[in-house]
């Protein structure tokens, strides 16, 4: 279990804090792959459900297996999950329950979060974890996913975000967690969140997304990616793109795959005009099967497509919904 | 405001190519290999030029932390129109195992010293894809953060951020000083013109140690080893699409 217990040293029991990502109904699913990490270090796993209105998502974190406590922090000041005003709860629930680890997923919510606990615990984080050797020892990507670098985490608490496509995502059921509230902090009141847009889809999410469909340059415009929506929608896939694509407008920049953008590893991710730059493939080259579709044979993204056709997309496209719709 | 911002700037391989990690497992290979500016970063100038042109402030300082070489990417920032830059000598294996931790600190010491309003950083720097230095300098200096902007406007004595999340986008309002890390989309970098890049090498660039700021850059984290990630077997070709849905349907993909 421990690779330190062989030194005879005494193992310090681990205990992880999971910090809950949710919208105050639902919890954000990249937390569950999360605590599948957690549960991977061998100790007790906590969350922290900190909101506006915990008690839907309390609910659900409970019956998730692996958890054995839920922290319950509710109070107007964490509106907009703003880090100012999280950060001191995280800190005061560690001086209370002095966990060895503090993770979260590493979506926009956790990479925003959990640096700033770690400079004031003064620890270095580890960001993007995609495997636990032991508990001090992770695994994550550098250079655009080009190289994977092993790294010893000799800090008093280790701090990381864990990339969701690595992890299982734990059963929503079977478990039987107890709830505890944990003290309120003051507001900082130095930040204050003001509004959202979001993206509005009837498709599934991108990261989770058993199959993605996604677009480049090679769309032209915003109203050819019709052709890749009418597509996704005979699979059921979520519909991603290129930084090429955002950048000229076609679609807006949450659908971004890449190094800065999403990270996906669908069962199935079909690339559409899109040539394969490093920075393309550090998001997607981990998809179990991938589908290349561009009329330029020498593209890059031929060199790691489990099945390309050359073709122009305006006509292989349509096709393909329709052969897929008999 | 009339105050002044600090600007993060990084060296990095550049991002066009394709790097080879060294065969004893011990890194990538950076010697004789192109480097340039971390593109975030150069974001990250750009939107700082930006603000003292529209007189929101006076002075840009461009920092970088690293080797000799760490000059020319100031250089860099002072022709895009930073006003001089600081350089933190890194070098040998302190370089090697300079952190994200290790450099807020050394930018909430500075920003401390040259009393910075705005500490305006890139989301990420492409080589070690930590996305962390912003984050902890804002906390180091007890300052708000407005992280992935991809748009800042500045109210007062508040700025104004649209940030760049996963389900699309939010706007926050915070209190300055305060640290702003650049996405992608914040703007468009402009080319250092010839006559610029010649002025650029009359403005001084102040070096110091982390040690004459007061800050220890000793790392309690250890590379154990970096590896090739595992190679994809290279696929086929089909000829058409009822070839390649059927393919799929064999392979029980879809």
């Amino acid at each position: 279990m421990c690779p330190r217990a062989n030194t005879g040293v005494l193992q310090r029991f681990q205990s992880t804090l999971v910090v809950a990502e949710h919208n105050n109904e639902k919890l954000t699913p990249i937390t569950l792959n999360a605590i599948t990490a957690a549960s991977k270090l061998g100790g007790d796993v906590s969350c922290l459900v900190a909101g506006t209105n915990c008690a839907q998502v309390v609910e659900q974190i409970k019956k998730v297996q692996g958890v054995n406590k839920v922290l319950v922090a509710q109070h107007d000041s964490y509106k907009g999950s703003l880090p100012e005003e999280l950060t001191p709860l995280i800190l005061e629930t560690q001086k209370q329950f002095k966990f060895t680890h503090i993770c979260a997923g590493a979506s926009a919510f956790g990479k925003n979060l959990l640096p700033r606990v770690a400079a004031k615990l003064d620890v270095s984080p580890v960001s993007d974890i995609i495997e636990i050797k032991s508990p001090d020892t992770f695994v994550r990507t550098i250079y655009a996913g080009n190289a994977l670098s092993t790294v010893k985490c000799n800090e008093s608490v280790k701090i990381f975000t864990v990339r969701g496509t690595s992890f299982e995502a734990a059963p929503t059921e079977g478990g039987s967690a107890a709830s505890e509230d944990v003290a309120t902090t003051s507001p900082a009141g130095v930040s204050e969140w003001l509004e959202q847009s979001l993206t509005k889809s009837d498709r599934p999410d991108l990261t989770s997304a058993k199959v993605v469909v996604s677009g480049g340059r090679g769309l032209k415009s915003g109203e050819n990616f019709q052709l890749l929506y009418d597509l996704a929608d005979k699979m059921n896939a979520a519909v991603g793109a290129s930084r090429a694509a955002v950048d000229a407008g076609y679609v807006p920049n949450d659908m971004q795959v890449g190094q800065t953008g999403k990270i996906v590893a669908p069962e199935l991710y079909i690339a559409v005009g899109i040539s394969g730059a490093i920075q393309h493939l550090a998001g997607m080259k981990d998809s179990k099967v991938i589908v290349a579709i561009n009329k330029d044979p020498e593209a890059p993204i031929f060199q790691v497509a489990d099945y390309g056709l050359v073709a122009d997309l305006f006509k292989a496209v349509p096709e393909m919904t329709k052969a897929l719709g008999k | 405001m009339s105050g002044r911002v600090l600007v993060g700037v990084k060296r990095v391989i550049d991002y066009a190519v394709k790097i080879r990690v060294k065969p004893d497992n011990s890194g990538v290979v950076t010697d004789g290999v192109k480097h340039s500016m971390n593109p975030f970063c150069e974001i990250a100038v750009e939107e700082a030029v930006k603000l003292k042109e529209k007189k929101f402030i006076k002075e840009v300082v461009a920092v970088s932390c690293g080797p000799q070489q760490a000059q020319e990417t100031i250089r860099t920032a002072l022709a895009m129109g930073a006003d001089r830059g600081i350089h933190v000598e890194v070098t040998g294996k302190d370089y090697d195992t300079l952190g994200p931790l290790q450099v807020s600190k050394i930018f909430a010491a500075l920003a401390k010293k040259e009393d910075a309003q705005l500490v305006i950083l890139g989301k990420q720097a492409i080589d070690d894809d930590c996305n962390q230095t912003g984050q902890m300098t804002a906390a180091l200096l007890d300052w708000p953060q407005g992280t992935f902007a991809s748009e800042v406007s500045l109210e007062g004595d508040k700025v104004k951020v649209v940030r760049e999340i996963d389900g699309g986008l939010e706007t926050i309002k915070i209190d300055t000083p305060a640290v702003l890390t650049a996405d992608l989309r914040l703007n468009t970098p402009r080319y250092a013109t010839l006559p610029n890049i010649m002025k650029a090498k009359k403005k001084k660039i102040a070096q110091v140690k982390p040690a004459d700021l007061g800050v220890d850059i000793t790392s309690r984290l250890e590379v154990l080893r970096v590896d090739e990630p595992p190679q994809r077997l290279a696929g086929v070709k089909v000829e058409t699409v009822d070839d390649l849905v059927s393919r799929l349907k064999e392979s029980g993909t879809i």
